[in-house]
């Protein structure tokens, strides 16, 4: 076979399997996206699940989603920030600044049901905040930093040398002129790094398991204050986020109509995680226009 | 923005403008003070000191927790990993045997970094060397918000279209060990896929010149310049994406088909470490013999997942040597 045969064949086999790869993945957002929306209705969104009774919604489950990942955030990002700072300004090259880095990506690539586990021993039993919104954002938190911590990192290093220079010359402390000058000009890039993972954790269900359990109590959204067992907002109580639901409804529900919740519920968390990231890359565009003067 | 507004407050305040910042009270003060500095690094090694504490505490804890079953309940470690018998509720003579799960948990994941390998592959070269245009402006976008799609979204597709599929054309019930394959194998694409396209664009440009330059078709330049050129960061993105492959639970659970038996043929239902877990931690009592047990699988899940993290820092150190 001549080397110009070789070559188209090849290609063409390359070719291919970009094309199979966009197929799969098209036809499979195109599934869910078609086949939730038909079940997605103000009344979905808006009713309590039932556990035996068709015409169930996720209203409870969708707020404990955004509920967990709030707090979430809350925890990781300050916690996030300051260790990609350390990373980045005071880590001086040496054993211990390697064994931080070692960790770091450790926690990125723990499987997250093993975070979970965890999460079930320290907080759920040992620390006895049993199946609830703190023990669900506790774990999640240790999910999630070290991608806060890379993110930070990488935005700190991308910034032009000569504004910490400048502000160290003008005699600020280190400390200062990362919060003045360095914080505020890395911003940007930290921002769209945490509204991605914040689509992670949106979707994030094996971590949870354990942590956040699988049930919610009747929440009363007229109520909130934070200490009522039956407010939104309480932190002790257990909280089934919508990815935990798809996976217990499908595993476990008796509703008649599960397939509508479950096709349903995916599609609501496919469009939020898709938001999700729409959003930061937008954010990510409009700042670099603004900064780059085009 | 708090950058300028300090530079020119303090420029015009030096040429006498109109806004003496500079004789404000304690104005270097602030800028100098020593205690702030203290403060904010006591603050940023303590965050630093998190993730060490972190990442000790997981691994004591389940180690601690792991070792239980052997050291308290008294299981023989090794009849434990190579046992296949897994009767934990049995009455008289329970028997905890992990093999099952372990060889489960090995399968899916090499059947998924088969299954996935060659197309991601193929569609990051694809990406990176043939259609590079729309390949970084359209696929890669698309292909990276693909790798936040949450994993039951796939376990749910697996078990609305794959397992159905494979009932109708194999018989049994759909759920086995090649469906979960399937759905982890499509997980992972396009995690592989994107790193892998990074890697291929990290070779420099002179290399492929170099061997245009001699005359080689674009095959030739691909197959013996380019793929050789950024071989180690592409075995990485294989690992990477079987390390997520064999960390996947929930997905996994939904369409493998849960058996105790080690499974007979790929198209026999099975179970992997993480998918008994899930399914049994929940049932039992903390302190029990099977609760102890499913922390050893626990233990075993996190031991394995680092010797992925070993062999992933391994390539890259090969690779930056080079």
């Amino acid at each position: 076979m001549n080397s110009k045969v070789t070559n188209r064949i090849a290609l063409s086999v390359i070719v291919l399997c970009a094309a199979a790869m966009a197929a799969v993945l098209i036809s499979m957002l195109g599934y869910i996206l078609v086949k939730g929306l038909s079940s997605i209705s103000w009344h979905f969104l808006t009713t309590s699940a039932s556990p035996f009774m068709p015409g169930g919604g996720i209203k409870d489950q969708l707020w404990n989603s955004f509920y967990v990942l709030f707090i979430t955030m809350l925890l990781t990002v300050p916690i996030g920030v300051c260790g990609g700072i350390y990373l980045a300004e005071y880590a001086k090259p040496g054993k211990i600044t390697s064994f931080i880095r070692t960790c770091v990506e450790v926690l990125a690539s723990l499987p997250s049901i093993v975070v979970g586990m965890f999460g079930m021993l320290l907080f759920v039993n040992y620390f006895g905040f049993k199946y609830s919104v703190l023990s669900g954002a506790l774990a999640l938190t240790v999910f999630n930093l070290p991608v806060i911590v890379r993110v930070t990192e990488d935005g700190f290093r991308a910034l032009p040398r000569h504004q910490k220079e400048g502000g160290l010359a003008l005699g600020m402390t280190h400390w200062h002129t990362i919060k003045t000058i360095l914080l505020p000009a890395a911003f940007p890039s930290i921002l769209t790094g945490i509204i991605l993972s914040a689509g992670r954790v949106f979707g994030e269900s094996a971590a949870l398991l354990f942590t956040a359990g699988l049930s919610t109590p009747d929440l009363n959204f007229e109520n909130w204050n934070p200490l009522a067992p039956d407010s939104p907002l309480n932190l002790f109580r257990s909280a089934e986020t919508l990815s935990v639901h798809i996976w217990s409804v499908n595993t476990g529900g008796i509703m008649p109509d599960v397939d509508t919740i479950a096709n349903g519920s995916a599609a609501v968390l496919v469009i939020c995680v898709l938001i999700f990231n729409l959003f930061a890359r937008m954010l990510g565009k409009i700042i670099n226009q603004k900064f780059s003067g085009k | 923005m708090i950058k300028n507004r300090i530079t020119s407050n303090a420029g015009s305040a030096l040429g006498g403008g109109r806004s003496p910042l500079i004789n404000e009270k304690n104005f270097f003060a602030r800028l100098t003070d020593r205690r702030s500095e203290s403060r904010g690094k006591a603050l940023i090694y303590c965050s630093a000191l998190l993730m060490i504490i972190a990442v000790t505490a997981i691994t004591l804890f389940l180690t601690l927790q792991g070792l239980r079953s052997f050291v308290v309940d008294h299981l023989n470690l090794w009849t434990f990993i190579t046992g296949t018998e897994w009767y934990p509720d049995r009455a008289n003579n329970p028997s905890f045997g992990a093999f099952p799960f372990i060889f489960g948990s090995l399968a899916v994941t090499f059947l998924a970094a088969l299954i996935a390998t060659p197309i991601a592959i193929g569609t990051a070269i694809f990406m990176a060397e043939i259609a590079q245009k729309w390949g970084t402006k359209i696929m890669q976008p698309v292909i990276e918000i693909l790798v936040g799609i949450p994993s039951v979204v796939y376990g749910l597709i697996g078990l609305s279209i794959v397992a159905p599929f494979m009932r109708q054309h194999f018989g049994g019930s759909g759920f086995n060990l090649i469906t979960g394959a399937i759905v982890v194998g499509v997980m992972i694409l396009p995690t592989v896929a994107s790193i892998a396209a990074d890697s291929i664009r990290a070779v420099p440009d002179s290399l492929r010149q170099a061997s245009y330059a001699i005359g080689a078709t674009k095959w030739q330049t691909i197959w013996r310049v380019v793929i050789p050129a950024s071989g180690s960061s592409l075995i990485t993105a294989i690992v990477l994406g079987m390390s997520r492959a064999f960390g996947e639970a929930l997905a996994v659970q939904m369409v493998i088909g849960n058996a105790r038996n080690l499974p007979g043929s790929i198209l026999d239902p099975a179970a992997t470490l993480t998918t008994i877990i899930t399914l049994s931690m929940g049932h039992t009592t903390t302190g029990s013999v099977l609760n102890d047990v499913l922390w050893s699988l626990g233990l075993i899940l996190l031991l394995i997942s680092y010797v992925f993290i070993v062999i992933v820092r391994y390539l890259a150190k090969r690779g930056e040597v080079r």
